[in-house]
């Protein structure tokens, strides 16, 4: 174990795939010379060469395209879009063609492709720069999704989605890449992809969370301990597929949920995952699940009114006890 | 001055691009019929007027060479070689088909062959063709990537961003524009600003051409002089085949908005009777033989139709397959 950054274990993934496997490859704007605007691809074109880390275009349609093209051809390209907002130019690729290339074709290709996209809110960076879109992809059938919360989860499932041969969408926390923590050396440490992990274990209520989520979760829970409630955090990893088995396990044991969620609340992961818990485990539940969201509107730049429209610390706290008192 | 066709190809070859797009001809005659019969459902878009493009164009390439197309590419993927049985079990969405039935006409796929896809969002093919060429030149392979498209797929985003894409990164793409004049009911010139299209290139550095798509010697001259041209220097290439699709967009367009004096024109050159009288003339072939190939790509048609007609249905099970690795 060696202590660093979700950033710079996010680097030592990427190298060390690249030097286990000469058909990875690496790509996006400004990630050679420049070495990436949040600096994950540092040291990688020193390392590796120009035929193997590029920059391209900005044309991120075409990015993607490429990236699947590059992946039916027999590579293994590891893409990112500077940031998730401009993966929306994208849809085409994303939705219409990687998704879908593999079943529409009979399952006569594979594309094990990873495209990296930072994201998230919080930077007072407005409307068109701060927004969570993972329910965008979760929607759609034929992707995988990850989103980690901790320098080893990003490690490790940056790892495995180098190495799936399905098309793995990794979303990054803009805010998490300075976070630190204890990362594995072991070169063949890998996470999971489709399984969540308990990250706090405890037995009154489960907070559901993912990414930065889970990190507020965690400190959330801290702060209740303190009054004597006992919360499970469940950090999810990857949103698709969801880990139901997991999902349902923590519930079974601690009869109560709250779902936090940095995207909108409406048709928002924490609607599918509620609903999922409904009908797996309403028998059980001791109170209705709640639901803790970003707010349904477009990011505003100011401090003051950016932070309400983000899940915090104190909305989670409060929803818990919201839920630890409420009933059927 | 037209250059005399045994100084082009060998016989057996010049014959076998007429067989080629016969039997092209044939199965997209057929597909309108079993369409009208209800056999084939959803979308169907026919090739017939344009064979001479497929048909000269793959005859230029190489057997390892990439093609990749839009959504009317049943003679594309035939003349590289797929079944066509089992492209028409496919069309009749049976378990036998090209893509086990999950594509249709509009998503033939054949990595066999190295028929790397039928797209149908319209632009969809560009970027990952050159990202196929991308994967040739780093694996050090003697590829080529022919991607084809229409003259309605020029005005998209992804036309631009991957004819500067493949310049850039200089890569081994051969970009060819089937160009009827139509994207659906629209002419070039009411979509077009720049309404000769092989001169947009030049805005990305890339040299161009346009070639007659109703005559398939020219076709396999300009596409196999393209080809070698991107194989030495491995930079893209452009070609314009100006062409006409003697049917409708689709088989739900009756195509009122072409005038019977253009539709005559363009069917008077049509590249099928143009080329065999041609042989003929030439001294190539007798119409015994041309008789004889007609009568084989008709047979193969027709077996084609009873393949799919006795093939199953795919199983229920199925729907949950080939989504994920
Ligand atoms: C992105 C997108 N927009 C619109 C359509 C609907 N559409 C299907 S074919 C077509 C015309 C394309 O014309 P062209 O590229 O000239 O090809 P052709 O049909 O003439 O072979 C259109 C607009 C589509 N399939 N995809
Ligand atoms: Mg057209």
């Amino acid at each position: 174990m060696s202590e660093m950054t979700y950033r710079d274990a996010l680097n030592l993934a990427l190298k060390e795939e690249m030097r286990r496997d000469p058909t990875v490859v690496v790509w996006g704007e400004d990630v050679a010379l420049y070495e990436g605007s949040f600096k994950v691809t540092r040291g990688l074109v020193a390392e590796f060469g120009e035929e193997r880390v590029k920059d391209t275009p900005i044309s991120e349609n075409t990015i993607v395209g490429v990236t699947i093209g590059a992946a039916m051809g027999g590579l293994r390209p590891v893409a990112e879009l500077m940031t998730v907002n401009f993966a929306l130019l994208a849809m085409d690729q994303i939705v219409n063609h990687m998704s879908k290339i593999r079943s529409m074709f009979g399952g006569q290709t594979n594309l094990p492709l990873v495209v990296r996209m930072p994201g998230g809110g919080g930077s007072q960076l407005a409307a068109q720069h701060s927004q969570s879109l993972e329910t965008f992809f979760m929607h759609c059938p034929g992707l995988r999704l990850v989103y980690p919360a901790t320098p080893a989860d990003a490690k490790g499932l940056l790892k495995s989605a180098i190495r799936d041969n399905n098309p793995v969408i990794f979303l990054e926390h803009e805010l998490l890449y300075n976070s630190k923590g204890e990362v594995p050396e072991d070169p063949e440490f890998l996470v999971p992809i489709g399984k969540s992990e308990v990250k706090r274990s405890g037995d009154q209520v489960t907070i559901v969370a993912y990414a930065r989520m889970t990190v507020l979760a965690l400190q959330a829970a801290e702060d209740l301990a303190k009054e004597g409630i006992s919360c499970e955090v469940l950090d999810l990893r990857s949103l698709a597929p969801l880990d139901d088995e997991g999902i349902m396990a923590s519930i079974r044991k601690t009869g109560r949920a709250v779902v936090v969620e940095e995207c909108w609340r409406t048709c928002g992961l924490g609607a599918e995952i509620s609903s999922r818990i409904f009908e797996n485990c309403f028998d059980i539940l001791q109170a209705p699940v709640q639901r803790v969201s970003g707010l349904d509107v477009p990011m505003p730049y100011s401090r003051e009114i950016e932070k309400i429209c983000i899940p915090r610390k104190e909305t989670i706290v409060q929803a818990v006890k919201e839920v630890m008192q409420g009933k059927f | 001055m037209e250059t005399k066709l045994r100084m082009v190809l060998p016989d057996q070859e010049l014959l076998k691009l007429y067989e080629q797009m016969f039997l092209s001809r044939e199965f997209e005659e057929s597909c309108a019929e079993q369409y009208t019969k209800g056999h084939i459902t959803g979308f169907l878009h026919l090739y017939s007027g344009q064979e001479a493009v497929a048909v000269g164009a793959t005859a230029g390439l190489h057997r390892d060479d990439y093609i990749l197309s839009a959504y009317r590419e049943h003679a594309q993927a035939i003349v590289r070689g797929a079944e066509p049985k089992r492209v028409m079990a496919e069309l009749f969405g049976k378990a036998t088909g090209l893509c086990k039935g999950k594509g249709g006409s509009m998503h033939l796929f054949d990595p066999a062959i190295n028929f790397m896809g039928g797209y149908a969002i319209v632009g969809g093919q560009f970027p990952i063709s050159v990202g196929l060429a991308f994967a040739s030149r780093y694996r050090g392979e003697d590829r080529v990537t022919a991607c084809f498209f229409g003259d309605g797929a020029v005005n998209q985003g992804t036309f631009h961003e991957s004819l500067n894409w493949a310049r850039l990164w200089e890569l081994p793409v051969l970009f060819i524009c089937e160009n009827n004049f139509y994207g659906i009911g629209t002419e070039v010139h009411r979509s077009s600003a720049l309404a000769s299209i092989h001169r947009r290139t030049c805005g990305y550095d890339i040299p161009s051409e346009k070639v007659d798509g109703m005559d398939v010697i020219a076709v396999y001259k300009a596409v196999k002089h393209a080809a070698e041209k991107v194989r030495e220097s491995g930079l893209p290439y452009f070609i314009e085949a100006a062409t006409y699709r003697f049917r409708g967009h689709s088989m739900a367009d009756p195509g009122k908005y072409r005038s019977a004096a253009e539709h005559e024109l363009w069917k008077s050159r049509d590249p099928i009777p143009g080329y065999a009288k041609r042989l003929l003339e030439e001294g190539i072939t007798t119409r015994e033989a041309l008789d004889a190939i007609e009568a084989r790509c008709k047979a193969t048609v027709e077996e084609a139709v009873v393949f799919a007609e006795q093939s199953p249905w795919p199983e229920e099970s199925e729907v949950w397959e080939d989504i994920y690795v």
